[in-house]
């Protein structure tokens, strides 16, 4: 069996990890390795062919590809070695050790003084939501659908039900009614849509496609291929209203109810969990509770804009590289807090000190209009940040000044505060 | 020779087809599913009963406890995953001490190894996570448990080799006896004739011993509901915990399943449709709330998927088996219902034998002993991995990312002597798709493989057979017909 040494290992050729390996890179980390499960690298991007893409980074509306493709002509330049259809098996975090395999090369161990986890994340399935019915063919992932409709070519369907508001699912309503078929109705349980607003305008409501919020898919009917869904309306412990239901006579029923984080790798190596995110615990330079090992993009916690996936993995990938060079000291942390009206801030933890700005990153838990997000240290307010509304659909960010992160003394709490 | 038609692909079917296999005869086995083990043997608990449950002297106790006993040798030759790992049924009252003390006396005289009563305190020293509340239970070392899809398709190969042939996705409709003494089977594709029938048609099994017999049998569809749950890094259970027995069966359990998942159900309601295997709100409600009565802390919380399977019980309660009365050249097995998995090996041999010794079928000089079957990729060490590969570069293109399946074993499984011709074919073959996230990310690659394989186009792949087609329209071939 074949073992190499790296200085930087990144897992996952997806936008995260690009750009990790980018900007250690640039760092003068030369042994550096990409490994990419798929034929190219891309990651999820490959299949968004839209646009909508590089606002923030590029100021530009990019396609998903073409996105993907400014970070894939990069690295080519800067000659760093991107090893495709090869799937890393397990990661032994103690020892930093790397198992891959892949038809070219068989099964190989690779030694990376640091590791960058950056493996992206995979869609909810039907079975996760226990809804009741038949078991029959005419349901899917509306990535599964994406990925045949935009990288195969194929339709999965004719008459479609949405079930979820997530963006996948607000996109592929899009992409199916202009391919030509009849999307009936995006169901989404809560009384909020998890998607980006811009998508509901854009991909429901420009379509004359109804949102139900608060609904929920009661019943899958048919034997071989789907013939009906059943939808009812839900009360306020999210359980169905009897007398409510609508039926509709559909053969696709597609999910687009959340994404996790993928981080099967991350457990076997020790990584420690966040309940709240299902990513990894990182501090602010995106390193895990295991030294030398480091998280980014949506296998960290999902995002919703391809830029701050990008701009994250920047950090980690600058921070690995110090790591693999002795520069990266690791003392004492202070914990950063959700308050009310969070979820999931990232980074949970910030190092005790050290004098750079750090983005906090989070879910809102409802929706809050004309709300402020702030950000204390004790007794201390040490940032704000006002907006028009804040929504679980769309992930909030504030950043603190270098100087104020230099003075923490204690942990930071983070909430929201209705005005 | 004889032409022998065996009805119904399940576990017993095959499991006759591979006794009579040793035979000479032409065997052919047809099913109305696009799969083998589409019926009760796809959809079950999967345990190996250890034989204290059925009621001593029944052709159920009989068979159960002399299948259990087959068992592992017959997984291990046929590479059919196998373990061991005991049973409580746990009692809460007075009167399910009573009960448990009479299926103690019942194991005795069934000739069940081992079983005993045992208290709270050792209870919960055995299996920490069972109710407190818990008053004492069964205690059944010899419980197993196994894959019941991949010991029927197990079966089915070992039998295909030694020439038995399979028709799947044929129904049979009426079966009458010829003028010219045989066998004349209508069926969905035209008409089969036979010397000897066989009929081991699970929920089907009445309605064709009533077109041979006027002593007509009924089997009343009983549907049970599941969770399956995700691998956990620590599954709560280690053995089969089962609650006290009730007339509707052995009630709900907790149970590792031989994968390492945790399996809670099944539920029992009868149903007027034999083919109905949907989840209905009330039944899964049914299963979690009777869950937690074992397991207190029982949620939805991680459950991968619900399924459901359908008893066929014959309203006289015990397995019917055997020739049919009053009739030349046909045999039967009818009510398979629990413990009929734990039973089907002995069945294949009983039934087996009876029909060759009575139809005078001579032996084989040869047979295919055993069927070996690789280790899963998923299963393999470091080193078994390289070594796969080196040998077939295929095994180092993983498909399947949740259960670690490679593009190998994928192509494998639809080359089998019995392959896999469908999605769900591959994914009980393999497992490809059978994880947390259902097939989701490989589900396209599984259909191209199939599409290769088969020599079909992508619309013409299918779930599960019939009108299950995945896709509807090919994008490139309207914008073609459009001019684009
Ligand atoms: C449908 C959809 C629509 C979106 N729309 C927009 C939009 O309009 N605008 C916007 O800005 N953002 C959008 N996003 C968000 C953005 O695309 C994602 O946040 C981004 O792609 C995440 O990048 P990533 O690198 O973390 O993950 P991914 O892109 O998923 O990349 C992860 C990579 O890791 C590889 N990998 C995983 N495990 C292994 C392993 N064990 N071994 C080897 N390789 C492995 C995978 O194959 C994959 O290539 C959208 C996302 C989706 C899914
Ligand atoms: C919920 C549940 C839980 C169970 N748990 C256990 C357990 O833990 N342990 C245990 O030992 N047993 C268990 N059993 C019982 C066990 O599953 C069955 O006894 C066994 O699978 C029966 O196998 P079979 O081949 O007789 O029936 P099946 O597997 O149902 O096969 C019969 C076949 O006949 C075909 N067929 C029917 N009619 C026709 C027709 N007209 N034309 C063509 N084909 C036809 C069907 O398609 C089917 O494939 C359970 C059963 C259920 C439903």
């Amino acid at each position: 069996m074949n073992k190499r040494l790296v200085d930087v290992l990144v897992i996952g050729a997806g936008p995260a990890g690009l750009a990790a390996a980018i900007a250690a890179k640039e760092d003068g980390i030369d042994n550096l390795l990409v490994l990419e499960r798929e034929h190219n690298p891309g990651g999820i991007l490959r299949q968004c062919i839209h646009n909508g893409f590089g606002l923030h980074r590029f100021k530009e509306e990019l396609t998903g590809p073409e996105y993907a493709q400014r970070d894939i002509d990069k690295a080519k330049e800067m000659g760093i070695e991107i090893q495709t259809d090869t799937t890393v098996l397990s990661v032994d975090g103690e020892n930093h050790l790397v198992t891959c395999v892949s038809s070219k090369h068989g099964v190989e161990l690779i030694e990376a003084k640091s590791i960058i986890l950056a493996m992206g994340c995979r869609e909810r399935p039907r079975g996760a939501l226990g809804t009741p019915g038949t078991r029959c063919a005419g349901i899917y992932s509306a990535g599964t659908a994406q990925k045949f409709v935009n990288l195969e070519g194929y339709m999965p369907g004719k008459r479609v039900v949405i079930l979820g508001s997530g963006d996948i699912g607000l996109i592929m309503a899009r992409r199916m009614t202009l391919q030509g078929a009849k999307v009936l109705a995006c169901v989404e349980l809560m009384p909020f849509s998890s998607g980006l607003n811009r998508n509901i305008v854009q991909c429901l409501n420009d379509y004359d496609i109804p949102l139900y919020l608060s609904h929920t898919v009661v019943d899958i009917k048919g034997r071989e291929r789907l013939t009906g869904v059943t939808v009812a309306k839900v009360d306020a412990n999210r359980q169905p209203i009897p007398g409510s239901e609508i039926e509709f006579d559909c053969d696709t029923l597609l999910l687009s109810v959340g994404l996790i984080p993928e981080n099967e790798l991350s457990e076997g190596a020790g990584v420690k969990l966040s309940p709240l995110t299902s990513g990894a615990e990182v501090d602010d330079v995106l390193q895990t509770n295991i030294p030398g090992v480091f998280a980014c993009g949506n296998v960290l916690h999902v995002h919703d804009l391809v830029d701050h996936v990008s701009n994250e993995s920047f950090k980690a990938g600058h921070a690995a590289a110090a790591y693999a060079k002795g520069l990266l000291e690791r003392g004492e942390t202070i914990a950063v807090r959700d308050g009310d009206g969070v979820r999931g801030t990232v980074p949970q933890f910030i190092r005790k000190g050290v004098s750079e700005e750090v983005d906090l990153m989070f879910r809102p838990s409802g929706v809050f209009r004309g709300a402020t997000c702030i950000v204390t240290c004790g007794d201390k307010e040490i940032a704000r940040k006002k907006a028009m509304i804040f929504t679980p659909g769309e992930m909030a960010v504030v950043k603190l000044k270098p100087e104020i992160v230099a003075a923490l003394d204690g942990p930071v709490t983070v909430k929201i505060e209705r005005s | 020779m004889a032409d022998i038609l065996i009805i119904g692909a399940g576990v017993t079917g095959c499991a006759v087809a591979r006794v009579l296999s040793r035979y000479e005869a032409n065997i052919t086995v047809i099913d109305r599913g696009a799969d083998i083990a589409e019926g009760a043997s796809k959809a079950n608990s999967g345990i190996v009963h250890a034989g204290f449950d059925a009621k001593p002297g029944t052709l159920k106790a009989k068979l159960n406890v002399d299948g259990a006993k087959m068992y592992p040798a017959l997984c291990e030759e046929l590479g059919v995953p196998y373990s061991q790992p005991g049973a409580l049924v746990i009692g809460f009252t007075e009167e399910d001490r009573a009960t448990l003390e009479n299926l103690v006396r019942q194991a005795e005289l069934n000739d069940v190894p081992g079983c005993r009563l045992v208290e709270r305190e050792e209870i919960l020293k055995m299996e920490p996570n069972t109710n407190p509340e818990v008053l004492c239970a069964l205690y059944a070392p010899t419980s197993g448990l196994t894959s019941p899809y991949e010991m029927t398709f197990a079966l089915a190969d070992h039998a295909a080799v030694n020439g038995v042939k399979f028709e799947l996705g044929e129904e049979v409709q009426g079966v009458a006896k010829g003028s010219d003494g045989k066998w004349h089977v209508t069926t969905s594709k035209g008409e089969r004739v036979c010397d000897i029938l066989v009929n081991c048609a699970g929920v089907g099994s009445a309605n064709i011993h009533n077109m041979m017999n006027s002593e007509t049998l009924q089997i009343i569809d009983r549907r049970g509901q599941y969770y399956l749950m995700d691998r956990m890094a620590k599954l709560p259970f280690t053995m089969t915990m089962f609650q006290c027995p009730t007339k509707m069966g052995k009630g709900v359990l907790v149970s590792p399943t031989v994968h390492g998942n945790l399996l809670l159900g099944p539920s029992a309601e009868d149903i007027p449709d034999e083919l109905d295997t949907s989840t209905t709100a009330d039944g899964l409600k049914f299963v979690l709330d009777k869950s937690r009565l074992t397991w207190p802390q029982a949620s939805p919380r991680g459950t991968i998927t619900n399924f459901s399977g359908i008893r066929a019980h014959e309203a006289k309660g015990d397995f019917v088996i055997g020739a049919v009365k009053d009739q030349e050249n046909a045999y039967e097995t009818v009510g398979i219902e629990s413990p009929g998995l734990s039973a089907a090996p002995a069945i294949g041999e009983m039934l087996g034998t009876q029909i060759a010794e009575e139809m005078g079928l001579a032996k084989k000089a040869e047979i295919v002993p055993a069927i070996k079957r690789r280790k899963p990729f998923h299963e393999m060490n470091t080193e078994e991995r390289a070594a796969a590969v080196a040998e077939n570069p295929l095994y180092g293109n993983l498909v399947c990312r949740c259960e670690v399946v490679t593009e190998a074993e994928i192509r494998d499984a639809i080359r089998r002597p019995v392959g896999a011709t469908t999605i769900d074919g591959v994914k009980r073959r393999t497992r490809a798709g059978m994880g947390r996230c259902q097939g989701g990310f490989c589900s396209p690659r599984v259909a191209e493989i199939l599409c290769e394989e088969l020599g079909i186009s992508m619309l013409e792949v299918t779930k599960c057979g019939g009108e299950s087609k995945l896709l509807v329209s090919s994008i490139h071939d309207a914008m073609k017909k459009e001019g684009c």
